[in-house]
């Protein structure tokens, strides 16, 4: 599993960093920063999927 | 925004679909319905001739649609009234939220690093000891015999005014003075009179930020004064159209989506028992809260005419941008209409969509996070007194203004 974070599209909602903080982190201003390179851990995958799911802009996806 | 028992009276409404009036208190009263109604009447943008000519759409494709479009959907006014906004857009009377690009992004940036997760983790000391102090309030009346206490009164309406006067250096008992504000400026939709100077937030954040650029410290105002776009400081407009915004934005918003959680809380023991025996259902919780019961309705002001989902809209025109009813659409959501506590898919719109997203959303989530623990380990039982004495804002923030509540002994 990879995630795909597109930062045009994020409004800085922070529920990624909210729901996994393990795999986003905010910058000063208050958007995501995706930690993660490649593979998500497999114990992570599932909150990856809540990120994805909860992101209002629709900035996160994950590809298989 | 006014409360129902306002002093403005409202025309009957002839016709939801063509003649809606959302400061109307049976709008309040029954909001879900009608933007069910107006969903599937075949029709889902409906228009009233009201407030100069307004549009509602109530889809969530619609809404997050017009939310992304500056161009034709402009900021310069986001509070619907008889009248038009007389500053231009760039700026308009409170940026950035009356701002348009490319002023917008410039006017939000100064902002952003003040309302950061991690900037508002800071605050939350100062939630908690607010909560735990008014809850000791309740406790020592419940104690001395009070077996009714409003809680919209006595508990969620204090929360974020107390955080925003400590963040901006304001006295916090002033509160009361800023709700009087935000009840002016949104009442004025529906025509109420003009204030003399002395009387209006401009006259009293005129004095403060005066007083306070002779004397700054370590709080918003202070930064606002020193704060500068390449190389000028901000125009005195600018600095207290931004601090306007934070108290009229930051308050009854918070207010509503506090008392609404605790409104659902009374009436839903099952739901109660889920928040205080499992923990990880919680986070979940609150989103639900946020979607469920979203207090905020945005609008727009038509920058230029559109062809619109088939609706002829003009320049001039407003359109509300209800955030509330793009959260109960079924299109989007599974099972839109039911309260899901634990939904782990939820895309909610509570804070807005866009470039515009709500700037406080961290700071109102904390309150909101802080508000519902503390009340639920005080309180983990409680029931309306007398569910019709609870009563709804109308307009554009909607949440309990009356509530009510009794404590079994």
């Amino acid at each position: 599993m990879k995630i795909k974070y597109d930062r045009s599209a994020c409004q800085g909602h922070n529920r990624c960093y909210m729901l996994a903080p393990e795999l986003f982190d905010t910058d000063d201003e208050g958007y995501a920063v995706l930690l993660v390179e490649g593979d998500v851990p497999a114990d992570l995958e599932e909150k990856a999927q809540l990120a994805a799911d909860n992101c209002p802009e629709f900035a996160i996806e994950i590809e298989e | 925004m006014h409360d129902s028992g306002g002093d403005h009276v409202r025309p009957p409404v002839q016709d939801w679909q063509t003649d809606f009036d959302h400061q109307h208190p049976d709008y309040a009263a029954a909001a879900p319905t009608i933007w069910e109604q107006i969903r599937t009447s075949g029709c889902p943008v409906a228009h009233s001739e009201r407030y100069g000519g307004t549009w509602l759409p109530t889809r969530h494709d619609d809404v997050a649609t017009i939310s992304k479009d500056y161009e034709h959907f402009s900021s310069q006014g986001v509070v619907v009234t008889e009248w038009r906004p007389d500053i231009p857009a760039p700026m308009g009377y409170a940026p950035p939220i009356t701002s348009d690009p490319p002023f917008h992004q410039i006017a939000r940036s100064i902002l952003l690093k003040f309302f950061s997760p991690k900037a508002i983790d800071g605050w939350e000391p100062v939630a908690r000891e607010t909560c735990r102090r008014l809850i000791a309030d309740i406790q020592d009346r419940i104690a001395n015999g009070e077996d009714v206490i409003d809680c919209a009164q006595s508990y969620s309406q204090h929360i974020p005014v107390m955080i925003m006067a400590d963040m901006l250096g304001l006295p916090r008992e002033d509160g009361d003075l800023f709700r009087r504000f935000i009840h002016n400026i949104m009442e004025q939709g529906g025509g109420g009179e003009e204030l003399p100077y002395e009387d209006t937030i401009d006259f009293y954040l005129d004095s403060h930020v005066a007083a306070r650029r002779t004397n700054l410290g370590e709080d918003l105002i202070s930064y606002l004064c020193q704060a500068d776009i390449e190389g000028m400081a901000l125009l005195d407009e600018h600095v207290r159209g931004t601090i306007a915004l934070l108290i009229i934005a930051g308050i009854d918003t918070t207010w509503s989506a506090i008392g609404a959680s605790i409104w659902h809380m009374a009436q839903h023991p099952d739901h109660r028992a889920r928040w205080i025996n499992e923990p990880d259902v919680r986070p979940f919780a609150l989103e639900e809260f946020l979607r469920f019961y979203a207090p905020v309705t945005m609008a727009r002001l038509l920058a230029k005419d559109i062809e619109f989902e088939g609706c002829p809209m003009k320049a001039g025109e407003w359109t509300l941008l209800p955030f509330p009813a793009a959260n109960r659409d079924p299109a989007f959501f599974d099972r839109a209409d039911e309260f899901v506590i634990d939904r782990a898919r939820n895309r909610h719109a509570a804070f807005g969509l866009g470039i515009h997203r709500c700037i406080g959303s961290n700071l109102a989530r904390m309150e909101l996070r802080v508000a519902m623990e503390e009340w639920m380990q005080a309180f983990p039982e409680f029931e309306l007194a007398d569910p019709d004495a609870v009563t709804w804002s109308t307009g554009q923030v909607r949440g309990p203004r009356q509530l009510p509540m009794r404590f079994p002994a």
